[in-house]
């Protein structure tokens, strides 16, 4: 019995019940416990007073925290949780947790060069960012801007004003392309990123980010950020219990006129549309989807399975009444209409050329282009991969010709 | 004052309206006005008082009037590149008290509006915790709830005015901002459901939209007053504000209030996402930006009179109001000018006086017809005063976009006509 106490004795503050079981059997064969042992039962014991008085300590804790917020009309907090939600499971996890941060934290394995990443940007991203991050219309510049940061409307891009990597990557990762979001591999976020730093003069042409040199990497404004400092630098003179009431001031003088840049849109021009369509809308109470399907022979659930289809276009392309050209043109009169003929939007080559040689938009070109865009038209800038069943080709053209008339 | 008025024009439909209301006299003066003829709308019967009207059920999720058709949010084409990532704006102009109705509320995507069958959604809690989580729509509406009504507004509210008055309304100038009462669960009861490990300072959020929006908030906020929130005004969230579920941060910027929200992960150190440091940083004139600017501060606008809804009745009694609001709590007091600041009168506060929710006030006073220079400031509960925007150009430069919160100025004309003004 005493050898099986010395071998608990190194573990010193074990469990109690153990050691106090020990020394009622120890407490048979001899009289006096020798100091080691009894210095480890007390301890043991006013260990477990004080876990016992801690536990009981956090329990008055939450009493009283939940006594206040009871009074404040605010839910109680339970020890240990409301016992609701289920645990999730490490499946689950690895398809949602693809966050990255500056660290490095959530970088999957893989990598992307340059050359691989120029490819696959101006195939996915050119069409709103430019060939160079340039950027087309208002879409946002990815590259250049040095040096703007502290004159009128700065350039704010990845390379002049961007803190850190991991942020683009991140982003890149979660939203783009704009409409398709989430779908490139973890190869394809490098090599895009990589190119992003090249056309940012920032890695040279050779450049190859992985996620081991990941790290190695910084843009160069990352020092020119500053938490906020408001309180500090602001309150001070914002905090005004004797502010002025009377005689504030001598003279006051307009010094300028929001009419001068005019860029208020015009209301009574936007409520008169609205009247108008409503009046449309009013005198041909029938419209609906499928009182149009219907008068032009089409299969009503075809077209509405078109409709809920169209979301992947809409990024890009408009269709119906008041329909615009944006980053594509707009598809009204599609059917039928000749290949890259609707004058104003700038078609890629290929288009244009197959429109200039009598090319028109019927079931079978409209399908193979819905079905292969960048076989079909080679060089086309339409970043859609393609439709893959026939039954989403033909609700595609359905919902066109339903949408956008004949 | 001598000057030309060149702003929005008055609409035909509310000059319209305003005669009728004063009984046809457009040129009204402080005393009830003689009547020489009889007004028809009394002496002769009205169809509404004779025939029935729509029975219950007609509509069985109400409207408004069609006359109200005009009060409506609008956008400003020309601000982003695309509508489905952009904004558009809360008529204002056109609203009393301090709710915002729930389709008027104004729409900022990153990614269009998600559509999202609230059995289809789920909620995750993952990272620095003792026990990841998964919650249905159902698992949440089992936890105490709580109701508040906070404002939201978009950091980027006023954005436009920093070099200079550029918008005609308030909708276009103040319109990024809505006030309603949610409904929802504690985050902090979540968090402690999945037990946060002692080295979980921040939290990441998450939308399941096609934008995945996401923004770190510190542990602290996260179990102070957030609430993960499914109704709005009593009933369920619209989908364009987050429908089924989405993330309220009393105070703080909009775009933390992440919509459609799917996902918490616990961490050590903020994530300086997209939105956290190529947006919502605010650049200073000296090229330092500074990032992490959460809470908005107190601010107030004059609604009425305004550029789109200018003075129709004349010179007599007329009703100044507007709203305020501050991310810092209460507004206790508001100031008005109708003098471009020469004298300040302390505005009527009226309704609820809630922490960091809008809140109303009241200047009302006798014209005398002739040019007003308008301003409201308000006084938060810290004992900030909105500040004018020259001291927070001098402080912050004119690149900042975001936290322009200064005092507005609205020149009406003899006419009453309002427009978008700078002063000295």
């Amino acid at each position: 019995m005493l050898k099986f106490l010395k071998i608990f004795l190194p573990a010193g503050a074990g469990a109690a019940s153990i050691l106090s079981l020990a020394y009622i059997a120890a407490d048979q064969f001899i009289v006096d416990i020798p100091a080691p042992i009894r210095e480890a039962i007390e301890l043991n014991a006013a260990q477990a007073q004080e876990a016992k008085e801690a536990k009981a300590a956090a329990a008055a804790e939450l009493a009283a925290r939940n006594e206040e917020l009871a009074l404040a009309g605010l839910a109680p907090s339970i020890a240990g949780g409301y016992g609701l939600g289920r645990e999730a499971l490490v499946e689950e996890i690895a398809a949602w947790d693809d966050d990255v941060r500056p660290d490095g934290h959530g970088l999957p394995a893989g990598s992307g060069d340059v050359f691989t990443g120029e490819e696959v940007f101006i195939e996915k991203c050119s069409m709103c960012h430019g060939d160079f991050g340039e950027a087309v219309g208002r879409w946002p510049v990815l590259a250049g801007g040095f040096g703007t940061l502290t004159r009128q409307d700065p350039v704010k891009t990845i390379g002049s004003y961007w803190p850190y990597l991991s942020t683009v990557f991140d982003y890149v990762n979660r939203a783009m392309p704009f409409g398709e979001a989430n779908s490139l591999s973890p190869d394809e976020v490098y090599a895009i990123t990589a190119y992003l730093l090249y056309v940012n003069d920032l890695v040279d042409d050779d450049f190859t980010l992985s996620n081991e040199n990941f790290n190695e990497v910084r843009l160069p404004n990352e020092e020119n950020f500053k938490d906020d400092d408001r309180l500090e630098v602001e309150f001070p003179q914002f905090v005004r219990p004797d502010i002025c009431m009377e005689n504030c001031k001598e003279s006051v003088e307009i010094t300028m006129h929001a009419s001068v840049l005019d860029v208020t849109p015009e209301e009574t021009a936007a409520r008169e549309a609205a009247e108008a369509a409503e009046a449309a809308a009013e005198a041909a109470p029938e419209a609906t989807v499928e009182a149009a399907a219907a008068d032009t022979g089409l299969d009503p659930a075809l077209v509405a399975a078109g409709e809920d289809l169209f979301k992947k276009c809409r990024s890009c392309h408009q269709i119906g009444e008041g329909a615009v050209d944006r980053t594509g043109p707009h598809l009204n009169g599609v059917v039928g209409r000749a290949i890259g003929a609707h004058d104003g939007f700038n078609y890629s080559g290929t288009l244009a050329d197959a429109g200039a040689a009598g090319g028109v938009w019927d079931e079978a070109t409209l399908g193979a282009f819905l079905a292969n865009p960048k076989a079909a038209m080679p060089g086309t800038k339409m970043s859609f991969a393609g439709f893959k069943s026939d039954e989403d080709i033909a609700a595609m053209i359905a919902y066109l010709q339903s949408a956008g008339g004949q | 004052m001598d000057m030309k008025f060149k702003g929005t024009k008055p609409s035909r439909r509310s000059f319209l309206t305003g005669a009728l209301a004063a009984g046809g006299a457009v040129a009204g003066a402080s005393v009830a006005q003689g009547q020489a003829t009889p007004d028809p709308l009394i002496t002769e019967k009205q169809p509404w008082r004779q025939y029935l009207g729509a029975g219950v059920d007609e509509a069985p999720y109400g409207m408004p009037s069609e006359h109200e058709a005009h009060v409506i949010r609008r956008t400003v084409p020309w601000l982003t590149a695309d509508p489905i990532s952009s904004i558009n704006f809360t008529p204002l102009h056109e609203l009393d008290g301090i709710i915002t109705p729930n389709g008027l509320c104004f729409e900022r995507h990153h990614g269009g509006v998600a559509e999202i069958a609230p059995e289809d959604h789920r909620l995750m809690i993952n990272g620095l915790v003792d026990k990841p989580l998964v919650f249905t729509m159902e698992d949440l509406k089992r936890y105490p709830r709580e109701n508040h009504v906070y404002f939201l507004e978009c950091a980027a509210n006023s954005g436009m005015e920093w070099a200079g008055a550029q918008l005609n309304g308030c909708q276009f100038t103040h319109g990024m901002i809505h006030n309603v009462m949610y409904t929802g669960v504690p985050l902090r009861l979540l968090l402690e459901e999945a037990g946060v490990k002692t080295n979980g300072k921040w939290i990441m959020v998450e939308g399941a939209d096609a934008a995945g929006m996401n923004r770190s908030i510190p542990m602290e906020k996260a179990l102070d007053d957030c609430l993960i929130a499914f109704k709005m005004n009593g009933e369920a969230l619209r989908p364009e504000q987050g429908y089924p579920l989405r993330l309220v941060v009393p105070g703080w910027e909009g775009n933390m209030w992440v919509k459609w929200i799917r996902r918490i992960e616990v961490g050590d150190e903020p994530w300086h996402a997209r939105e956290e440091t190529s947006k919502y940083t605010d650049l200073l004139a000296n090229g330092v930006a500074r990032r992490f600017t959460w809470e908005m501060d107190a601010k107030s606008v004059i609604t009425n009179p305004s550029p789109q809804a200018p003075i129709t009745h004349g010179k007599g009694w007329t009703v100044i109001t507007g709203v305020a609001w501050s991310g810092r709590g209460t507004i206790p007091r508001v100031d008005v000018t109708i003098d471009g600041g020469k004298n300040w009168h302390q505005a009527r506060m009226s309704g609820p006086s809630l922490n960091k929710s809008m809140h109303r006030f009241y200047y009302e006073f006798e014209w005398d017809g002739k040019p007003l220079l308008l301003q409201s400031r308000a006084h938060d509960n810290t004992g900030y005063v909105q500040p004018t925007k020259n001291e927070l150009r001098a402080i912050r430069g004119e690149n900042s976009i975001y936290h322009n919160n200064s005092i507005q100025t609205w020149y009406v004309n003899e006419n009453g006509e309002a427009e978008n003004v700078e002063i000295s």
